[in-house]
């Protein structure tokens, strides 16, 4: 279903993954060795004590040249990354708008979209990490264009850690599932605001006697996701289009349901509604878990700082908030009991030939990684 | 292709663009030379599968492609061509001034430059 790149395309991406790399390998760690060097002991002497918080930390990193150049190439690369999935993927809308299509009809039943689903105020006021139009402008009827911009640029932004189908969050999240569970096969399972659906199908594909629901507010990444699965040969996948806050399904009508990076983008208020659907539709004997970037209790300040760029300079407003958050606390809030809610870490699962944590140094917060929380019903 | 799409190519993510340097045209350089930076190497990775496919197949020598001058059509092309990369170098420029004109059209007072 992807994008057909020229020469040109792939070269423009090969540049951006390698300097992404370059950036987290290189560049990043300097980061800390200018705040231990000269920003920590200018400010000790200037405040009489070390900063306490990120916040201080912001500040006092703030002036320091190689803190600057790393933020503005940062930026730059991010940038130039939206670019360059634009120009491949603007150029041949039409086309893939209409393979789209065609793919889709293969097995209609997989897709249902809703033209009533309003984008709440928290997705539209920013466009998500910098992605023009983020992931719901459609600038024609039947357009794919965003997904297949985020499709494209998500390889050269993660430099292979996610797998090469970027499914290593999903191959992950069912490798745990059937190790911590074995022999469960879940009947119904929820994949909230699933994107192209990228970590839907390793569940889809773990599990194929389930029924799978990935939902998504975004109706090009829908179709999308839709057709891409068809084309993966997928047919347990049902892609709808519907508003996580506000699900249209029965109570205790999914045995599993999960998220991946999905709730840092959401706000306060929707994460809480989020949750207590989630805990509304999970089945008796039941199991949810999200997948997210770890929370900044227990961190430095100089981690949490760095771990919370994207807040500020990457259109992710919600991320520091998030990450702040207790989610085992809200869990509980939401009647699971203490001894079923956990916390734990899992793993991408990618193909051999790609990179893993442990043998490259993560790009905080793109690490092939998640911290996880979840709840048994 | 649609040319009203084509020219979405160089949008800008809404929100502001944040500046790192005391000066933000730091920034602005910085970012068009980074641009410069990755069409460059562009450009070496297609040079580099062009002297290997040549290499391969004996087909050209260093000497005939110093000696080679284009055709009208050829420079046409190669115009047009420039004339895109030029856009993909500004593209901060012309998002500003994008921005600009959009505020101006829409009746309001103009946004002061960013910082």
């Amino acid at each position: 279903m992807s994008a057909s790149a020229t020469h040109d395309d792939i070269a423009r991406f090969n540049f951006l993954a390698n300097f992404n790399k370059y950036m987290a390998t290189v560049i990043a760690p300097g980061n800390a060795v200018a705040f231990r060097e000269r920003v920590e002991p200018a400010w000790t002497q200037r405040q009489g004590e070390p900063p306490t918080t990120r916040v201080e930390v912001r500040r006092a990193m703030a002036d320091d040249p190689h803190y600057r150049f790393w933020s503005a190439l940062r930026r730059s690369g991010m940038e130039m990354r939206q670019q360059a999935g634009r120009s491949l993927v603007l150029r041949q809308a039409e086309s893939l708008a209409a393979r789209a299509r065609e793919l889709g009809s293969r097995h209609s039943a997989g897709l249902r979209l809703d033209a009533s689903v309003a984008v709440p105020r928290y997705q539209s006021e920013l466009d998500n990490h910098c992605m023009p139009g983020s992931y719901y402008a459609e600038y024609f009827e039947g357009d794919v264009s965003a997904a297949a911009n985020y499709d494209a640029g998500m390889f050269a932004t993660t430099t292979g850690l996610f797998g090469r189908f970027l499914d290593g969050a999903g191959r992950g999240t069912a490798a745990w599932l059937q190790r911590t569970r074995p022999g469960w096969q879940p009947r119904r399972i929820l994949d909230l605001g699933c994107g192209i659906g990228h970590n839907t199908v390793p569940l889809a594909r773990a599990f194929p006697e389930a029924e799978v629901v990935a939902v998504d507010l975004a109706a090009p990444m829908l179709r999308y996701g839709h057709a891409r699965a068809v084309g993966m040969g997928l047919r347990n996948i049902r892609f709808e289009q519907a508003n996580a806050e506000s699900l249209p399904f029965a109570d205790r009508s999914f045995d599993f349901i999960y998220s991946t990076m999905f709730l840092h983008e959401t706000s306060h208020s929707a994460l809480r509604r989020i949750l207590d659907e989630a805990a509304r539709l999970l089945a008796v004997g039941g199991l949810q878990v999200h997948l997210e970037q770890p929370p900044y209790r227990g961190m430095s300040p100089f981690e949490q700082f760095m771990r919370d760029w994207d807040c500020h300079y990457n259109n992710e407003p919600f991320w520091s908030a998030l990450h702040e958050t207790h989610l085992p606390a809200l869990l509980r809030e939401r009647g699971f009991a203490t001894e079923s809610v956990f916390e734990t870490e899992i793993h991408a699962l990618v193909e051999d030939e790609m990179p893993k944590v442990g043998n490259e140094t993560e790009d905080f917060g793109r690490g092939g990684m998640w911290y996880a929380c979840g709840a048994a019903a | 292709m649609n040319p009203q799409l084509l020219e979405l190519v160089n949008a800008a993510a809404s929100g502001k663009r944040p500046h790192f340097f005391g000066d933000a045209d730091v920034d602005r350089l910085l970012a068009i030379v980074w641009a410069m930076a990755g069409e460059l190497a562009v450009t070496r990775e297609r040079l580099d599968t062009l002297e290997r496919l040549l290499a391969e197949r004996a087909v050209v020598q260093q000497t005939d492609i110093d000696a080679y001058r284009p055709d009208a059509e050829a420079a046409r092309e190669r115009g047009e061509w420039q004339m895109e990369y030029i856009a993909r170098l500004l593209r901060v420029l012309q998002q500003e001034l994008d921005a600009l004109r959009a505020a101006s059209a829409a009746g309001g007072p103009n946004p002061p430059a960013q910082e």
